[in-house]
């Protein structure tokens, strides 16, 4: 009986929500205010951001700014209007979340719910007052998770099943996936603040960090340089097609893993004679990876690669590294700064 | 070695299958020119192909120049040069080794437990590796010794654990193959587990790190890894060299062997050690390559010769090209990025080898 009754409510929840969404559409929603409000200044930053063209000719500034929101915030107008599911446009904010992803973690804490939060998996241990458990974003347990009671559930890939497991006890998940670039990680953004109840604080951090972004792009030599970016020794890197490997292509450098990412996965494996031949004058290792620096110019037959006879390997940290986040500025701006001195190194 | 060798040089007038092997001698020693023509044949073609579309001429100018008394004027710049030397022919010439490691290794392990469904593998080697080399990339256990970095000494540690446990279970390995046996899959299913429950608590990059890892992959740094596989190579495959007639008497039953003048618990132990220990050796440098050491000496087997005198130094060479050649598909199909070297063994091999068997009749060992 109690779970027809809660099946019940559930889909009176979901009505009320289908309702409130469909009103949303109408008048455009707080969500899209926001996020709209911003419009005028965002011929200023197209300019620089292609990517950010589709969204352009869409923008209705016809809302009034009622609040103080953020004024440099150009419109991505797409990411609020046409998301009509009702899990993603809850009445009230989520206080239970579970996040079983260290991306979804950093943003949930930046756009200030950080309160909503009851757990998060082992791996997402920034900012440090996340309440990091045993949870395991990879290989989720649909009971481990339900011990924390969540009213929401945000992942990066539905593992094991568990949206059906958290569908048949009602409870609401977001997947939150990894964007293939800048224009996906601020729509995942906004999906999340809109998830939480915290629209318009996702509106201020994609504001800044449309800013942010943009400075360190800017800051980035107009030189083509060639650049191969190592998740590890067997020499898995990043093509252009994760953004992470855009980021190198957004700054008019040349990422030498895009030859071999025929299929658009985003990650390949390359050949050690590849590189070599490849001669790239920057390489980027993080420091999660059981090597230094030193270690790759040492690699036997790599003498001659233009990034180590220069020096140029650079260690990023790779959680900002791998995480679509509120710290990419920072792995942006490493970036430039190392393609700065290849550019001014280079003969 | 001498001493033991020397019961079997009288046995073999005896022997029963004593004709059959005369006649397989005749083609063996055909067979054998024939495969070291292959195997030079594999080695030219991998030396001169690959992501770094190295001039086939400059390679062949540089290889000439590297012998000591020809000089050639090589044609390669010296980003080219390195690209050759210190990646390719490591690569290839570790493709090489392994590939003949697992073929010896396979062909033994199926005379000693005259079984036609053994593989190196088979004490759980595979799984014990595995599980050392995950907590060597995964978990900072630091084993390094001398010339072996981190991830090979686990690996060989984890392999000889696994191998040792299992022959400790079935006491010493002595008594009954099959005991060995049953110990070896239990060893292999605990470190199978034990490495599962260790991949689980990865991050990313560490997992991916250990998948490729346990695909099997050829990558070398310089020669570094040829110089730690070569000195097991070298004296295990002398020792099952030397044993391999002792795999032709263990064949007709311990009894029979026994009234030929062998101590077949003692022939037995000789192999297993030596082809484990040569197993170890291959995996913890390149990771866990399937197929090859099952396959191989059924192939010649069935196409040569079913005496181990000719399958053991057989399967060395046919193993060797068959990696060395398998392996140039793995550095070129996708080129520029790399396909997992295990997974072509296995994809280039199956059909060949139904192909054989298809061909010739399903004889047991």
């Amino acid at each position: 009986m109690p779970r027809r009754l809660f099946r019940l409510f559930f889909a009176l929840l979901l009505a009320l929500a289908l309702g409130a969404t469909a009103c949303g559409n109408d008048d455009d929603g707080p969500a899209a205010q926001v996020i709209e409000e911003s419009a005028p200044k965002a011929t200023s930053t197209q300019a620089a951001q292609s990517p950010t063209q589709e969204a352009a000719p869409e923008p209705t500034p016809t809302e009034a700014p009622s609040a103080p929101a953020p004024t440099e915030v150009p419109p991505p107008t797409e990411e609020a209007a046409p998301e009509p599911d009702p899990t993603e446009a809850p009445p009230e904010r989520p206080q239970r979340i579970v996040s079983l992803s260290p991306t979804a973690t950093e943003i949930l804490f930046a756009i200030g719910a950080g309160d909503q939060v009851a757990a998060v998996d082992q791996f997402s241990y920034f900012p440090p007052e996340a309440p990091v458990t045993d949870l395991s974003g990879w290989d989720p347990n649909v009971e481990a998770v339900l011990s924390y009671e969540p009213d929401l559930v945000v992942i990066a890939n539905d593992a094991n099943d568990l949206v059906a497991g958290m569908d048949a006890v009602g409870v609401k998940v977001l997947v939150s996936g990894a964007p293939a670039d800048f224009e996906g990680g601020y729509d995942s953004i906004a999906e999340l603040g809109i998830a939480v109840g915290r629209v318009d604080e996702a509106a201020a951090l994609v504001a800044d960090l449309r800013v942010e972004i943009e400075d360190a792009l800017a800051a980035a030599p107009d030189v083509p340089i060639r650049v191969y970016h190592e998740l590890d020794n067997t020499f898995f890197s990043v093509s252009s097609n994760s953004f992470i490997g855009a980021v190198y292509t957004a700054m008019g450098a040349i990422n030498i893993a895009d030859e071999a990412d025929a299929d658009g996965y985003g990650y390949p494996q390359l050949t050690e004679e590849y590189i070599v031949e490849a001669d790239p004058e920057l390489i980027v290792i993080t420091d999660l990876v059981g090597y230094t620096a030193e270690d790759v110019a040492a690699r036997p037959g790599w003498g001659e690669v233009a990034a180590v006879r220069n020096g140029n390997i650079v260690v990023v940290n790779s959680d900002i590294a791998s995480r679509w986040g509120p710290r990419l500025p920072q792995f942006i701006a490493a970036v430039a700064e190392a393609l700065q001195t290849v550019a001014v190194s280079a003969p | 070695m001498a001493e033991a060798s020397l019961p079997t040089a009288a046995l073999s007038e005896d022997e029963t299958a004593y004709t059959a092997v005369r006649r397989a001698f005749g083609m063996s020693a055909m067979a054998s020119v024939l495969g070291v023509v292959v195997l030079v044949g594999v080695g030219l073609l991998s030396a001169s192909s690959g992501a770094a579309g190295l001039p086939v001429s400059g390679v062949f100018g540089a290889l000439f120049d590297w012998i000591p008394v020809v000089g050639i004027e090589s044609s390669l710049s010296a980003t080219q040069e390195n690209i050759l030397f210190e990646i390719r022919l490591p690569r290839l010439v570790l493709g090489m080794l392994v590939g003949g490691s697992l073929g010896v290794a396979g062909a033994s392990y199926q005379g000693v437990f005259r079984n036609p469904l053994a593989d190196p593998y088979l004490l759980g080697v595979s799984a014990g590796a595995g599980f050392g080399a995950v907590l060597a990339l995964g978990f900072g256990l630091d084993l390094s010794w001398g010339p072996f970095d981190t991830v090979p000494a686990a690996a060989f540690m984890g392999a000889l654990v696994a191998v040792v446990a299992s022959m400790a279970i079935a006491r010493g390995g002595g008594t009954s193959p099959a005991t060995l046996l049953l110990g070896g899959v239990a060893m292999a299913a605990l470190f199978s587990a034990a490495q599962t429950y260790a991949i689980q608590q990865l991050n990313e990059t560490r997992a991916r790190e250990v998948l490729s890892w346990l695909f099997g992959q050829l990558n070398t740094t310089g020669w570094k890894q040829v110089w730690l596989l070569l000195p097991y190579a070298a004296v295990c495959g002398a020792v099952l060299f030397v044993h391999r007639r002792h795999l032709d008497v263990l064949r007709v039953g311990d009894d029979e062997a026994r009234s030929l003048g062998l101590d077949p618990a003692r022939s037995r132990l000789i192999v297993i050690v030596a082809a484990s220990l040569l197993t170890a050796a291959a995996v913890s440098v390149s990771g866990l390559i399937a197929f090859v050491g099952l396959v191989v000496p059924h192939i010649v087997r069935l196409l040569i010769s079913h005496s181990y005198r000719v399958i053991v130094p057989l399967s060395a060479l046919v193993g060797a090209a068959f990696l060395a050649f398998v392996d140039i598909g793995a550095r070129t199909l996708l080129a520029p990025s790399e396909l997992p070297v295990g997974v072509i063994t296995a994809f280039v091999g199956a059909p060949f080898f139904a192909l054989v068997l298809w061909r010739d009749r399903w004889s047991t060992t």
